[in-house]
């Protein structure tokens, strides 16, 4: 068993997937709550409150919007170092997908993606959960495609 | 028991239960007086007119319109469509429609307005389609009792008066669904009921409305939620018929309108005073413009007028490169200006005494005022510091909320949210599309989320001459629940018509009505939902609206759409609740409820379509589409909006005509609508159109109610130098003349007339050449047609008492500020404003109303 530079950036990869998937499930969990939020049958002040449940979630979001580029980013730099070329072909879209998003995301001066008065739109909101859920379920299967490609390099050599 | 009822029945008489109030102009008489007991049902008129009804009580067809050649001889009349109580029906029905209309009237008892709305109407064909006059849209398919309750069109408005059972049904016919909304309109009559307990369904929070359905006494089913509710002790008595037993004949269940007051569990905080902050630029630009002259004279007038009690707080705020604030304690000589220059870091110069309370200070105030104009006289800067001056509002006003009033006259040019000049003036006429309709910086957006978050509502007063991108200012008062208003090129001396225009709509702007800290929620009946809201508030969450000012004059929109199918029910029923607290310091909830019928078929909801709601929605619709996208994208939609209903009704109807291009008559007016929306300002390419100007008409038109969003879109025309006393209206002791509208075409003017067109917030007065010399002297005051000076401003002085009955009665329903009335020559110079408006016209860049529908026919056979 030896343990190539290759094998590390899979263990690498795995750890910090664990995190994506995190990072995906809070995402998907923010964006339910944005939504529900009026399904709520609590009486009607104590939705009032001055700071709204839409300024909360939208300053967590930006929060979690970087660190997950940025990680993702990192994995795709790893791969190319470790000469994965399969690996880093199946990162590519995603590596794509997501300068797209942030180039055209709206007008701001901090980083993040979402805008507080224009979130509250249905269909921005259904996109936002969509790609929620599609994420969520390409980081696991990345989890285990990381978790084969680290055992196959690992007893391969 | 009896013991029961005698005691409830001497705890409420000694309570004040249901007002009926007069709410006159003047907001001050509202919330005023209490009313022992008393109260009045009116007889609530189709359509839910105030008394006495307009327009409702003229005979038979006009004569002046009969006489108007129809270009196909033995055509029946192209009235219908907009359905008056003296409705007729057309005289010569072609013999395949009166077949239909047996048919549809045997199978399923349509009525007669749903017939004449699904009346087929060749639209290459028939020119005159236009109604005599503009009147309330059909009313919806419902029986008499639930239409008398239902509430007013002008409050409340559906864009398909029926709706459809399912999403595939609404999907097929190819309208938008939606509502329009203008719920804090100035009423003259709404009950407003004082109970201790609001009835609400307990699972949706609706609150109780005529359309509820009561099992039994004791039981009420919610119209939204279904559910079964207790009607609670206390609601069984009925204090106006002082009868016990009897739920349903309470005034909440006898009105769709209610206002209801509300209690401590409404209240986050205790109600706030109201607080009125006025923030001036008084750089060198400002100065020369004189609006400081204007304003202060306004103020002085209007000081008493302001909506508010004892409580009511006012402070100025000026600022040009430095921001300057006014110490207005009472027992000072004279105001005292505090100058702040670290624009940076804006701090509060003393803790007080800058918005101080106004009964206390109010000699302090009008110094201040009188002083005002004279104190920068001679001022050299240059630059304006509005951001940081807005900082400085913020900071001054998050302890209590109110109203932040901004007058700017310049692109902001220090400090944080400065702004670059992006408008390229070769651009102004591009084919291509048109660039920067979204801002440029968020420190606008984030500011006007922080207002909100602390109840303060910024108003914007734009009066500059050159570009200000008011594509970014705008942002600030487009998220804190605030209006614009744009007076470009403004000048005190050499603008006449912006000068009176600002002091008519400062005089509106001072003395109506407001509403602070105020939320809102729209309500459906199960299977329905909201997506998108228009408007100027903040979605605070998926269907409540955070509004930190709410005005009579401002309007809102909202996209529809349907989760499940409506088949179990008869009735679709919406509701809008907004919360607020009274300039006077008093929590209110105003209640609206519409009832709507449900249908299955595609015919049916053709027929109940009203255009101008479509024509409305769609407009706001096409504003969004071409800030998030382009703006060629919008116009392409529109077009593709009309096509695919025509279509959609070709497809379904009984093809009566194989050719031309066939309307149903709800929609025969769809198409002229679209073709308006075209040429507007906002959305038209091709002309030069200003960015300013063109982002300004945008705003207009996602704020303003439906009434003023239809006459900007199509404006009225009409003829005035021969008004006629023929089927004049009576009122009020004065006759006032009802001419026919005209269609909006160089066609119809003649030079020996003179032709009025109402536009909403201004009026036209084209007058020909060889106009009757006696029209020119009375009623414009000149002594010839040569001596009318280019761009007048005709006022009401006129010594033709028809006239100017005629045009104060157009210009009179309560909810909007006085219009300004232009006079326009007839000659080249004068034309462009004028006859941009004749939209039925070809022009350089855009086509006729015959070739638009050619151009659609041809899209349609694709």
């Amino acid at each position: 068993m030896a343990f190539t530079f290759a094998a590390f950036c899979y263990m690498l990869a795995l750890l910090l997937t664990a995190a994506l998937i995190f990072f995906a499930i809070w995402h998907i969990i923010a964006f339910d709550e944005l939504k529900t939020d009026y399904k709520n049958p609590i009486d009607q002040c104590n939705t009032l409150n001055p700071v709204s449940v839409t300024e909360i979630w939208t300053r967590d979001l930006f929060q979690l919007v970087l660190p997950e580029y940025l990680i993702h980013v990192f994995f795709c730099v790893m791969f190319l170092c470790a000469a994965e070329w399969l690996t880093l072909g199946l990162n590519m879209p995603l590596l794509a997908y997501h300068v797209w998003r942030y180039m055209s995301r709206p007008v701001m001066s901090g980083p993040g993606l979402y805008d507080p008065t224009t979130i509250m739109n249905a269909d921005i909101l259904a996109y936002c959960q969509k790609e929620g859920w599609c994420k969520l379920a390409f980081y696991l299967l990345s989890f285990f495609y990381y978790l084969y490609g680290m055992i196959y390099t690992l007893v391969s050599s | 028991t009896s013991v029961n009822k005698l005691l409830y029945a001497v705890s409420y008489s000694l309570c004040v239960y249901t007002q009926v109030e007069t709410v006159l102009p003047p907001p001050q008489s509202l919330e005023g007086g209490i009313y022992p007991g008393t109260h009045v049902f009116l007889p609530f008129t189709a359509g839910w007119l105030t008394s006495p009804p307009f327009g409702y009580n003229y005979p038979a067809m006009q004569p002046g319109y009969q006489q108007s050649p129809t270009p196909r001889a033995g055509s029946s009349p192209s009235h219908g469509g907009y359905n008056a109580p003296g409705y007729q029906p057309y005289s010569q029905p072609f013999p395949s429609l009166s077949q239909l209309s047996t048919a549809l009237g045997g199978l399923s008892g349509v009525s007669e307005q749903e017939v004449e709305g699904l009346r087929p109407v060749n639209l290459l064909q028939e020119r005159n389609l236009l109604p005599l006059k503009r009147g309330t849209p059909a009313e919806p398919n419902l029986s008499s009792n639930l239409r008398k309750m239902n509430c007013s069109p002008d409050t409340f408005r559906c864009t398909l008066s029926s709706i459809p059972q399912t999403q595939a049904l609404l999907n097929k016919a190819r309208l938008p669904l939606g509502l329009l909304l203008h719920p804090f309109r100035d009423l003259t009559q709404l009950p407003v009921i004082t109970s201790n307990t609001i009835v609400r369904c307990r699972s949706c929070r609706t609150y109780i409305n005529p359309f509820v359905s009561f099992l039994d006494q004791h039981r009420w089913k919610c119209n939204l939620c279904y559910r079964v509710n207790d009607v609670p002790d206390e609601f069984m008595y009925n204090p106006v018929t002082r009868s016990y037993g009897e739920p349903h004949k309470r005034p909440e269940v006898q009105n769709s309108t209610v206002e209801f007051i509300a209690s401590s569990d409404y209240m986050l905080r205790p109600p706030q005073p109201a607080a009125y902050l006025f923030v001036l630029d008084v750089s060198h630009n400002a100065v020369e413009s004189g609006y400081l002259n204007v304003l202060c004279q306004s103020l002085l007038e209007n000081l008493e007028k302001l909506p508010g009690d004892s409580r009511t707080r006012i402070g100025f705020l000026t600022f040009d490169s430095t921001i300057h604030f006014y110490n207005l304690q009472e027992g000072l000589s004279q105001p005292q200006m505090l100058v702040v220059s670290d624009i940076d870091d804006v701090f509060i110069p003393t803790p007080d005494s800058l918005l101080v309370n106004l009964k206390e200070s109010h000699e302090m105030v009008k110094d201040l005022l009188n002083a005002l104009p004279a104190m920068f006289t001679h001022t050299r800067e240059t630059h304006s510091a509005l951001g940081p001056a807005l900082q400085a509002a913020y900071k001054l006003m998050s302890a209590t909320g109110g109203r932040v009033s901004v007058f700017q006259t310049q692109l902001p040019s220090l400090g944080a949210g400065l702004l670059q000049s992006r408008e390229d003036p070769n651009l102004r006429s591009s084919t291509k599309g048109v660039q920067h309709l979204g801002p440029a910086t968020d420190f606008y957006k984030k500011l006007a989320l922080d207002c909100s978050g602390q109840q303060i509502g910024v108003d914007l007063f734009l009066l500059s001459s050159q570009y200000s991108d008011l594509a970014s200012l705008a942002c600030v008062s487009k998220y804190s629940a605030g209006s614009i208003f744009y007076y470009p090129g403004f000048h005190h001396v050499h603008s006449p018509a912006q000068n009176l225009k600002l002091q008519q709509d400062l005089h509106r702007y001072l003395t109506r009505k407001i509403g602070f800290e105020a939320v809102m929620r729209i309500r459906c009946t199960k299977g329905l939902s909201i997506h998108t809201f228009h408007g100027n508030f903040f979605v605070r969450s998926t269907d409540l609206l955070s509004l930190a000012n709410v005005n009579p004059d401002s309007g809102f929109a909202v996209q529809m759409s349907i989760d499940e199918s409506l088949a179990d029910t008869s009735l679709a029923c919406f509701q809008a609740a907004l919360l607020y607290t009274s300039s006077k310091g008093k929590r209110r909830i105003r209640v609206h409820t519409l009832c709507l019928p449900v249908v299955s078929q595609l015919s049916d909801v053709f027929a109940g379509a009203d255009v101008e709601a479509i024509t409305c929605l769609l407009a706001n619709m096409a504003i969004d589409r071409s800030i998030s996208s382009s703006l060629l994208d919008a116009r392409d939609a529109l077009v593709n909006a009309v096509v695919d209903s025509l279509e959609a009704y070709r497809a379904n109807g009984s093809n009566l005509q194989l050719s031309g291009l066939t309307a149903p008559a709800a929609l025969r007016l769809f198409p002229l609508y679209v073709l308006a929306l075209l040429k507007q300002k906002a959305l038209r390419t091709g002309t030069s159109t200003r960015l300013d100007d063109r982002v300004f008409a945008m705003c207009e038109f996602k704020s303003q109610p439906l009434k003023q969003i239809m006459r900007l879109i199509h404006p009225d025309l009409y003829r005035v130098d021969n008004l006629t006393e023929q089927g004049a209206l009576h009122l009020n002791e004065r006759m006032i003349p009802q001419p026919p509208l005209l269609q909006l075409s160089a066609e119809k003017l003649s030079r020996d007339g003179a032709f009025l067109m109402d536009c909403g917030s201004v009026m036209y007065l084209w007058v020909g050449k060889c106009c009757d010399e006696m029209f020119v002297r009375d009623v414009l005051g000149c002594p010839d047609y040569a001596s009318i000076p280019p761009d007048m401003v005709a006022l009401e002085t006129t010594a033709s008492e028809r006239t100017r009955a005629f045009v104060s009665w157009l210009d009179s329903p309560p909810s909007f500020c006085h219009s300004v009335l232009l006079s326009v020559r007839d000659e080249p110079s004068a034309k462009s404003s004028f006859f941009q408006h004749l939209i039925e016209d070809r022009s350089e860049s855009a086509f006729s109303y015959y070739e638009f529908l050619l151009h659609i026919q041809q899209q349609m056979s694709k």
